[in-house]
């Protein structure tokens, strides 16, 4: 084993880390990002989760989990991640990181180069007082490049933590990045978990006729013929757009408590939808999948 | 927060900046390839490939970026869209630059993605669509479309400024320019190297809900940094038409008082909403022109009915309007600004 860096230190009591990416931007990443760790931490086995979102110029994460308008503390160990789950006692178990939390205001644009993106994702992985957590989910922004390979290079010194799962929507223009993004993780050598086909058919509300906007079955061919474990087929659904999407708390920018409660909600909420419930088989999936790398088996893909 | 030219494309980590007191100075500086030129405090000279830029963009008439801050809201369709219609007009000569490194659409949006690029004694010379659609795209040069481009920022500039300097782009009319979700290295750059030739403006594209809607902002802060005019603002994905019961319903969600909002609130002119048709989406994917594709469509009716019609932009910036229209007005803002 190579000799210890600040950031092998600290994730040193992270168990697994999961890297959610995609080669096409807007299909679905930090969606599934979120419902995964929502998902992950209804579980019974009761897991501590941590999502870390290096989309740095466009972060979405907390506003998908209702956290919108946090800021991040420091303390003695590092910065302290915000938890979706503090009002549901004592012992929150849903952390949360993002460039959002760090910004004044919301509109302000990050316009960062290559190098002080390096240097945000390395302060994210070293200086985030994680604790002890079961699973960091890492949601990544488009493409295959700084923030990527910057990722790769720091936690080369945890490589048996890492896993990944790819995201597609169905069309071929999305599929050809998709099959980039797999070049990618064959390339860096990082086992890949499973393939998830996201906004796979819109079901109307009127009538239930099922619209395929995007096409169909393209993810699940394509995890076919790369050998890829399919995870499963999400089709568009308006309710978890909406809860994901959820406007300001009305007291915009007010008081810390006003937006946990927000977030107590959507984490409530979401086990009613109907995503839910298609999302639990890709999680069980995902779990078995992580079980399957750490015995060292030969993934599909690797 | 960080202005244009600040940082160096390759500065290290911590760069403290070219114009702090601690550049070149700074623990951060040392090894760093600039370090020289940042601590004897003589002024930098400028890229030396911003003369051949100029020289080469001179025949250019209109520069047109597209953007948006979230990905996957339509971008490359838009700009494939916009390209199409320009080119409708034999008159008109029209190129396409993706520089959108790591995800190039644009070459399968035109149906051209097995076409390589040429280079002759004049440069590059980009792939044609038809006689005055001319596409650049890093996607025409890869061997393989599976190969991910593992690129990090300094080499992703040195193409597009080889896309600006090196491509024979000939005479044209409008050069629309495809970029990648985001605020970094591609959009920096475009800007820097395009800042002496200018650009006319940037139209940035976005889909209804406020996951999209806040990164819109953040590109409208980064297009008022850096001095970009803003044509204006496309809605995307706006609502959906079931293709059994005609009924519209919305599958992204203006939670927030959508684009609509967002243009009143920032003072940027909403362009218009395209209802999202499964058929441009399939036209995307077989590299048709859903324009020609679909000449019965109402959308492509409408645009052949309003192309004429100078109010186009003029009129409620709420209505409904399909996809096409937009040339019409964009073409009406360039000449006007003329």
């Amino acid at each position: 084993m190579s000799e210890e860096t600040p950031i092998s230190r600290r994730l040193k009591s992270v168990r697994h880390i999961i890297i959610v990416c995609s080669g096409k931007g807007g299909v679905g990443k930090s969606s599934v990002s979120t419902q995964l760790a929502l998902s992950l931490h209804a579980l019974s086995s009761r897991p501590r989760i941590g999502i870390l979102d290096i989309d740095l110029t466009g972060p979405s994460i907390p506003r998908m989990l209702g956290l919108d308008g946090h800021g991040v503390h420091q303390s003695s160990d590092g910065w302290v991640p915000v938890y979706a789950d503090a009002q549901q006692g004592s012992d929150p178990r849903l952390a949360c990181m993002s460039v959002g939390f760090l910004l004044k205001k919301k509109s302000d644009s990050v316009v960062w180069r290559g190098p002080k993106k390096n240097a945000m994702i390395r302060q994210f992985l070293s200086d985030v007082r994680w604790g002890e957590l079961d699973y960091l989910i890492i949601d990544t922004p488009p493409g295959t490049s700084d923030e990527h390979l910057s990722l790769l290079e720091h936690l080369a010194p945890v490589h048996s933590k890492l896993s990944a799962v790819i995201v597609t929507t169905p069309q071929a223009i999305a599929l050809l990045d998709a099959i980039k993004c797999l070049s990618f993780t064959r390339a860096v050598k990082l086992p890949v978990l499973g393939l998830i086909e996201n906004m796979s058919g819109y079901v109307c509300p009127c009538c239930g006729e099922i619209s395929n906007m995007f096409s169909t079955k393209g993810g699940e061919e394509m995890a076919r013929r790369e050998g890829l474990t399919f995870l499963g087929a999400l089709p568009v659904d308006t309710e978890l757009v909406t809860l994901l999407d959820a406007a300001e708390p009305s007291s915009a920018g007010g008081p810390d408590e006003a937006i946990d409660i927000k977030a107590f909600d959507i984490l409530k909420r979401y086990q009613e939808t109907s995503s839910a419930k298609l999302f639990r088989s890709v999680a069980d999936r995902v779990v078995a999948g992580i079980a399957h790398v750490e015995q060292g088996s030969a993934v599909a893909g690797v | 927060m960080l202005d244009l030219d600040l940082f160096p494309s390759n500065a290290p980590d911590h760069c403290p900046g070219t114009e702090s007191e601690l550049a070149g100075k700074a623990d951060a500086c040392q090894g760093c390839p600039n370090q020289q030129t940042c601590a004897t405090s003589t002024p930098k000279g400028p890229d030396p490939a911003l003369p051949f830029i100029r020289e080469r963009i001179r025949s250019v008439k209109h520069k047109i970026i597209v953007l948006s801050g979230k990905g996957g809201v339509g971008k490359s369709t838009f700009t494939a869209q916009l390209g199409w219609a320009f080119a409708a007009d034999d008159h008109v000569q029209t190129g396409i630059m993706d520089v959108d490194i790591c995800g190039p659409s644009i070459p399968t949006i035109f149906g051209i993605a097995s076409e390589q690029v040429h280079s002759s004694s004049t440069g590059w010379s980009p792939v044609y669509v038809q006689d005055n659609l001319g596409v650049m795209s890093v996607g025409f040069m890869l061997p393989s479309s599976r190969d991910a481009v593992m690129w990090r920022g300094p080499k992703k500039n040195g193409l597009i400024s080889q896309f600006l300097k090196d491509v024979d782009w000939g005479d044209l009319d409008y050069l629309v320019i495809d970029t990648p979700p985001g605020t970094s290295d591609e959009h920096l750059s475009i800007v820097q190297y395009l800042k002496e030739s200018g650009i006319d403006g940037a139209v940035l594209v976005t889909t209804p809900q406020e996951v999209a809607l806040q990164d819109v902002r953040k590109e409208i802060d980064f297009c008022r940094k850096v001095g970009l005019p803003i044509l204006g603002l496309v809605e995307n994905m706006s609502g959906f038409v079931c293709p059994g019961c005609k009924t519209e319903s919305q599958i992204f969600k203006p939670s927030t008082g959508g684009a609509e909002r967002l243009a009143k609130e920032t003072g940027v002119e909403l362009l218009g909403k395209v209802p999202l048709d499964p058929r441009i989406g399939k036209s995307a994917d077989y590299g048709v022109s859903f324009l020609d594709e679909y000449p019965d469509s109402p959308a492509s009716i409408a645009y052949l009915n309003i192309i004429d019609s100078e109010s186009v932009l003029h009129g409620s910036g709420a209505l409904t309007m399909p996809l096409l229209t937009f040339v019409t007005g964009i073409k009406y803002i360039l000449d006007d600004s003329r």
